[in-house]
């Protein structure tokens, strides 16, 4: 069988952040949480992106799908949100960030594909997540996207309680990540969780052989 | 674990639309489906169908992939076992009952689209679980999970899996992750069908579809 030499494949491929990410709401904030591989086919050409991006000082969204569409629409969000919350004189809400990204997402969805889960805390409503998938608007408790995230439905049903503390939603968020990890070859490397309250952003990189060991034969 | 042959080829070839798993535990083993059969993901062509073929005393199989291949492949495989059994004057293997299924997708693997799941209890290793995948592929494994409804459980089974359970833990164990998976999978539903299996003998368990467990959005 004749190969034609094009070259390495990550030079024609698209590049996506395959990925698992995952945002959760405890009472007082919320936790995003990512896996840090970036792919291009069959290659990694980045194993330590982090897919949480400032949208605002207490707003994260967390990217997944096309990596070039997901960091197009959090920097025009970004931008939009520091002209929004200038004229309003004060921080904007969550669910004002997670509208201007639904609007691109929707507006443009058949150009683009990517999936954008946008949490964080404000005054009004406190800590929530919101999934925009497809150009769709919803607040949840706790929202997963990406590949990866086929994976960890039945674990996250299953391990998610209402009430939980702020220290259990990080392992909670930490848990899923690994399971996804391990199982979905466009997720892996290390994971990159960001915890939001009333106090600010604290960002934290769980390094691979500090993650939680499962059953593996 | 590797149960990238079995689920990667299924979805890749046609999404075999049910969940299937089998687990080990201390004395034996579980077997168990759903029961949906639809088609094309939007007709449920039946709500009570149960995919858990006996092929021997304390062997059982459940199958993903095409429904008429795989009941020609068990059908063979039971006739097979059962002449074997009477030349050996003893009951058959899990290992020779997995070999053949293993035989015929191998040697047929052009024509047949079914992998199996074959689980049971004999006298020589106690209980096993064997994944024979699409291409013929054998191997043992401490539980196993197939068809469209596996990816989403992936997660629990990794989490929760412990070796040597007891049966009380097991049937848990079992139940949870398929009512998680029929809760996320539309082409997988209806009731959960379970087949205990020990040294002492068979028992089929059938938890209709409100007796499951639910979790925190339902």
């Amino acid at each position: 069988m004749l190969e034609e030499s094009n070259g390495p494949g990550w030079l024609s491929e698209e590049v996506k952040t395959g990925t698992t990410i995952i945002g959760i709401e405890f009472d007082g904030g919320v936790v995003l949480g990512s896996d840090s591989r970036v792919s291009a086919g069959a290659s990694v050409v980045n194993r330590v992106m982090n897919k949480l991006s400032l949208l605002h000082d207490k707003i994260y969204c967390a990217l997944s799908g096309s990596a070039a569409d997901a960091q197009t629409i959090a920097e025009v969000v970004n931008y939009q949100l520091d002209v929004h919350s200038v004229e309003l004189g004060e921080d904007p809400l969550v669910r004002s960030a997670a509208t201007l990204v639904k609007n691109i997402s929707y507006k443009y969805k058949e150009e683009l594909s990517a999936h954008l889960i946008v949490a964080g805390w404000d005054r009004k409503k406190g800590g929530q997540v919101y999934a925009t998938l497809n150009g769709l608007l919803s607040r949840q408790p706790f929202a997963v996207g990406g590949s990866g995230s086929s994976y960890i439905y039945g674990f996250v049903d299953a391990e998610y309680r209402k009430g939980m503390s702020r220290r259990e939603c990080q392992e909670f968020v930490v848990n899923a990540l690994t399971l996804a990890m391990s199982r979905d070859g466009s997720s892996g490397g290390v994971a990159y969780l960001v915890t939001i309250d009333e106090t600010g952003a604290e960002e934290k990189c769980v390094l691979g052989n500090d993650l939680p060991k499962f059953f593996d034969q | 674990m590797c149960l990238w042959c079995l689920s990667e080829s299924t979805t890749a070839f046609l999404p075999f639309q049910t969940t299937i798993l089998a687990v080990k535990f201390n004395g034996g083993v579980i077997i168990g489906s759903d029961s949906r059969a639809s088609m094309g993901g939007s007709y449920v062509s039946s709500k009570t169908i149960n995919k858990l073929i006996q092929v021997h005393d304390r062997i059982f199989c459940c199958i993903a992939g095409s429904l008429a291949d795989a009941q020609a492949v068990t059908k063979m495989a039971k006739f097979q076992l059962s002449f074997h059994s009477i030349q050996m004057e003893s009951p058959p293997l899990v290992k020779a009952a997995a070999s053949v299924m293993k035989e015929l997708c191998y040697s047929n693997k052009e024509e047949l689209q079914a992998g199996f799941i074959t689980a049971g209890w004999d006298r020589k290793k106690g209980p096993q679980v064997y994944t024979v995948s699409l291409g013929g592929m054998l191997l043992s494994q401490p539980f196993t999970i197939g068809g469209s409804g596996s990816t989403y459980i992936y997660g629990y089974v990794d989490a929760k899996y412990k070796p040597d359970m007891s049966r009380e833990e097991c049937l848990q164990f079992a139940t949870n992750a398929l009512a998680l998976a029929i809760g996320r999978d539309n082409v997988s539903g209806g009731v959960v069908h379970l087949v205990v299996i020990t040294e002492d003998g068979v028992e089929h368990v059938v938890i209709p579809g409100d007796k499951l467990p639910k979790f925190h959005d339902e």
